[in-house]
């Protein structure tokens, strides 16, 4: 068996590049006559748009051109990737999303006009001799003002600013009342889900070029998904037929979930390089991502549990509102609905569940999938209203959750809301977090903290994802316009070793070190004879990238697929030239053997007869040994876990300092551990920072007042504490050949409950009984709840 | 205008705008792609490189002012082998870079400190680090990391 296979922590072999200064990020590439593009921003949030004079700044010094609205002719909008049908069966309403402003500023950041130029500094000097034309308008803001009849209409092509009123499970509506109505106790929470910015740390890029010899268009793009972007890009707004597109995405540095989708620059860089013959580069600086990245979160909840006499979780019911920014990104209607609505069940027998959510335009940036994507925001109000409910009854949180978990002999479980969980053990995932956590030593640190003048508080929260997305059926019937399949080519070189061409791809995750140890165990070869190539749509088979913790529950599984076709066609080629039946070929260690004999040959032998046919079975087999596979899962994946913050709360200042914090995560199998957990540490760290940091805010008049690393408080070193995982309660998936779930989301998705838990949970034991406060959860707030 | 300097340890020259940033130089001018810019206001330490061996944001200063310096960056790092430097094998060795953008930051910024203070406590290694944003690791190893390279038994670091 190779050294380093499934389950061992191999050290990536990626980051010599990365810590040599080798990497090669999409910035990093600069092409031949390559000009460069500033774009000139709406610096107000809704506006009448009358006119652009660029007359003055097409005139300076090294301008090529400069590009309005109106240049784009024949060019369609950006497409959105995911129709939802709204509780009367009629479909929402979809507004057109321009490259450029058409007549109408709708958000802060929206692009207006475009100057392209020799350098990016005259690109920038001529965007300012741009003069704008405008007249302001209202903003609609809040989201609750913007449903209402009087409310400014977004787009005024709309019959309001509702995208979609959606009810889930529609059918159910009426008996999760009659159980309200039954219950012994209801407890309600009204909450928000603070808005965030994904801020991966390389800003995106997008470089276009073009050919004309043989008028073929590439784009080198920050993305997760090239051939999502060649798709989009290519079909729906350029026009430019697959094969004669080709979309790069080299070393992404970090993506969660904001690097998905298709943005205007992509196609405004492949546009005007055709037009203008010259590669264009555009550079995203920080303040741009601010206001052109998509956000992520941003939900108003209503959410109420009813329980039995006995404790027992009878219903649920919750009433949201999602933001959805001025347009609908790629993937944003999903977000709300079936990455969120069907995660409402939780951990927990709840029988009866209903989901209300209004999506709503406003003059903000677009909102879209961030790391988690809807189950953060489904698991944040389960958890924060069974923690309530727990307080308000007198009982343990944790007591609460264990009484009401699906039991360990219940899997496969159907839930009320359209899933079906394979495997899980939701208890093995709470003892071990209570005693890694040292829960039951709770009130000694308590004492000290005390004695200290400091309040302390312990929180837990569960948490159950749907990853690995998805069965290709099941979304199509759910609204995706796209497949969720993912690809694998496996070539193995005539000399043995072997690339990997798969539609995954990593901008952190390393897999070009864990996906190479799956075939080093299928075939028993070092994983160092396997090379991973992704992210370039030229060579590589379709695949739909790497989002939703799905690149080795999925990409993986193509990956396993593809290889169980080479073994299969290597041992009949072994077959052949041992003289031996198929059957009776045993393949161990990288060595084929007739069974019961001394007959073998090494594994290099037979892939050099696959490309030196001499003595080869021609009429039977093929010369080379290649093969694809594609895999479409038959269920998502299931990965859950308890997560226990301890926080200790400063009561002069309101300061919450996080103490300790311990993760019990439920993957199923692990390929590479210290992998797993540096995501899990991540995850954590991002929830660290929705909970206690992160808050994208607006003034009332659309300024987005958090648009630098100023003002948006991302989490720095001192914020977080070292946090302990753990993996080893395992119920492997029951459908994917490695009977892995993916852990890539699970930290974001966990922790903010568990953090705000904790800060209440302080609150209460020093005598300020809180019952919630919202995210990000600051001094000055956390103060004024206390002297409230 | 013409400026010179030298960049881990050859001299190098170039013309620059009164404007040009530092970091611009160093990436547009001489290729050494792995300074990195992750922010325009000089918060996230991406482009942290040496200058006259101060750790210096090269987003917050002038190639005209780095006129005649000795300037360090990630890409002179390594040992003169081109082996990783004890520094660079903490990293790879505790999983302390994942995207690795933030990373040739993290490195220069912790090489200043195990300089400055050769066995850091975790609280001085977090305190150093304050101007690098990692989004990430939640910066766990990238502690161990810096800890391990100054020879530091990491395990009793963690809570793990």
């Amino acid at each position: 068996m190779p050294k380093d296979g499934i389950g061992a922590s191999t050290k990536r072999r990626e980051d010599i590049r990365f810590l040599t200064g080798k990497g090669r990020y999409t910035d990093d590439i600069n092409l031949h006559g390559q000009a460069y593009v500033h774009f000139l921003r709406a610096d107000v949030a809704h506006a009448t748009l009358n006119g652009i004079e660029t007359q003055d700044a097409a005139s300076m010094p090294g301008v090529l051109r400069v590009f309005t609205a109106t240049d784009f002719d024949g060019v369609g909008g950006l497409p959105c990737g995911w129709q939802i049908t709204d509780r009367k069966g009629q479909p929402m309403q979809e507004p057109k999303h321009p490259i450029m402003a058409e007549g109408k500023i709708r958000h802060v950041g929206e692009i207006v006009a475009a100057v392209v130029a020799e350098t990016l500094d005259q690109a920038r000097d001529a965007a300012e001799a741009i003069v704008l034309d405008y007249d302001e308008l209202p903003a609609v803001i809040d989201m609750k003002a913007a449903v209402q009849e009087d409310a400014p209409r977004v787009h005024d092509d709309l019959t309001s600013n509702l995208c979609y009123d959606w009810g889930f499970v529609e059918e159910n509506k009426a008996a999760v009342d009659e159980a309200f109505l039954a219950a012994d106790h209801v407890t309600t929470l009204e909450l928000v889900n603070n808005r965030l910015v994904a801020n991966p740390m390389e800003p995106r890029v997008a470089i276009g070029d073009y050919a004309a010899h043989d008028d073929s268009s590439t784009l080198y793009t920050t993305s997760q998904n090239p051939h999502v972007i060649r798709l989009l890009m290519g079909a729906f707004v350029l026009g430019i037929p697959e094969h004669k597109l080709r979309v790069v995405a080299p070393d992404v540095g970090g993506g969660f979930g904001t690097k998905i989708f298709h943005y205007a620059e992509e196609a405004f860089c492949t546009f005007a390089a055709k037009q203008l013959k010259r590669p264009v580069k555009w550079t995203s600086t920080r303040s741009e991502a601010f206001m052109s990245d998509a956000h992520g979160r941003d939900h108003v909840t209503k959410i109420q549990l009813a329980l039995d006499a006995e404790n027992n979780f009878t219903a649920l019911r919750t009433d949201t509102y999602a933001n959805m920014g001025a347009y609908l990104s790629t993937f944003a209607p999903s977000v709300p609905t079936w990455l969120h609505g069907t995660l409402m069940a939780g951990n927990y027998r709840t029988p009866l569940i209903y989901v209300n959510v209004k999506a709503v335009f406003t003059n903000t940036v677009p909102v879209d999938a961030y790391r988690g994507a809807g189950r953060p925001e489904a698991t944040f109000q389960l958890e924060r209203v069974i923690d309530k409910a727990a307080r308000e009854l007198g009982v343990d949180p944790a007591e609460l959750r264990r009484q009401n978990f699906i039991r360990k002999d219940q899997f496969p479980y159907a839930t009320p809301v359209a899933v079906e969980y394979d495997t899980g053990d939701y208890e093995a995932t709470l003892n071990k977090a209570l005693e890694l956590s040292d829960y039951a030593g709770f009130a000694n640190r308590h004492a000290e903290s005390q004695a200290r003048g400091k309040l302390r508080g312990i929180g837990l929260a569960h948490y159950i994802e749907a990853c690995g997305i998805a069965p290709s059926n099941l979304v199509g019937q759910l609204g995706a316009r796209a497949g969720l399949y993912e690809s694998a080519t496996v070539r193995v070189n005539a000399t043995g070793g072997i690339v990997v061409m798969t539609g995954s791809h990593s901008h952190g995750q390393g897999h070009e070190t864990s996906f190479p140890q799956v075939i080093a165990q299928m075939i028993g070869i070092e994983p160092d004879q396997v090379e991973i190539v992704h992210g370039d749509t030229a060579n590589t088979p379709m695949g739909m990238g790497t989002y939703g913790s799905r690149s080795i529950a999925v990409g993986g599984s193509a990956m396993v697929r593809a290889t169980e076709k080479i073994i299969s066609k290597a041992k009949k080629i072994a077959a052949h030239i041992l003289e031996a039946s198929d059957a009776d070929i045993e393949l161990k260690d990288g060595k084929f053997s007739v069974a019961g004999t001394d007959k073998s040959l090494n594994w290099g032998d037979v892939t050099l007869a696959a490309y030196v046919p001499h003595n080869y079975p021609l009429t039977d087999l093929e010369p080379g040994l290649e093969e694809t596979a594609f895999y479409d899962p038959s269920n998502f994946t299931y990965p859950s876990g308890c997560y226990i913050c301890e926080v200790e709360i400063d009561p002069d200042t309101g300061k919450v300092t996080i103490e300790r914090f311990t993760a019990a995560d439920d993957f199923g199998n692990v390929i590479n551990p210290m992998i797993v957990e540096g995501q899990v540490q991540g995850g954590v760290a991002q929830g660290i920072g929705q909970a206690l940091l992160e808050n994208c805010t607006y003034d009332s008049e659309g300024q987005l007042l958090s648009a630098s690393y100023m003002d948006y408080a991302m989490p720095r070193a001192s914020d977080v504490p070292m946090i302990t995982v753990d993996h080893s309660c395992q119920t492997p998936c029951t459908h994917n050949p490695l009977g892995v779930k993916g852990c890539g989301e699970a930290g974001a998705i966990g922790s903010p409950p568990a953090v705000i838990n904790a800060v209440l949970d302080a609150m209460h034991r020093a005598g300020k009984p809180v019952a919630h406060i919202d995210m990000p959860v600051t001094p000055a707030k956390v103060w004024a709840a206390m002297n409230a | 205008m013409k400026v010179q300097m030298r960049v881990n340890g050859r001299q190098v020259s170039g013309e620059v705008e009164g404007r040009t940033l530092l970091v611009t130089f160093l990436r547009d001018g001489q290729g050494l792609t792995g300074t990195h810019t992750g922010c325009d206001t000089s918060q996230c330490g991406a482009c942290t490189v040496h200058v006259d061996g101060l750790q210096v944001k090269s987003c917050s200063m002038f190639a005209a002012e780095a006129d005649g310096a000795e300037v360090t960056t990630i890409e002179g790092m390594a040992n003169a082998d081109g082996s990783l430097s004890v520094l660079q094998q903490a990293f790879q060795d505790h999983h302390g870079l994942q995207c690795g953008f933030c990373t040739p930051g993290m490195v220069m910024a912790a090489a200043t400190l195990l300089e400055q203070t050769p066995e850091p406590t975790e609280a001085q290694v977090r305190h150093h680090l304050q101007g690098n944003i990692c989004r990430c690791t939640g910066y766990h190893n990238i502690i161990k990391a810096v800890m391990a390279a100054s020879g530091q038994q990491v395990t009793q670091v963690a809570a793990e």
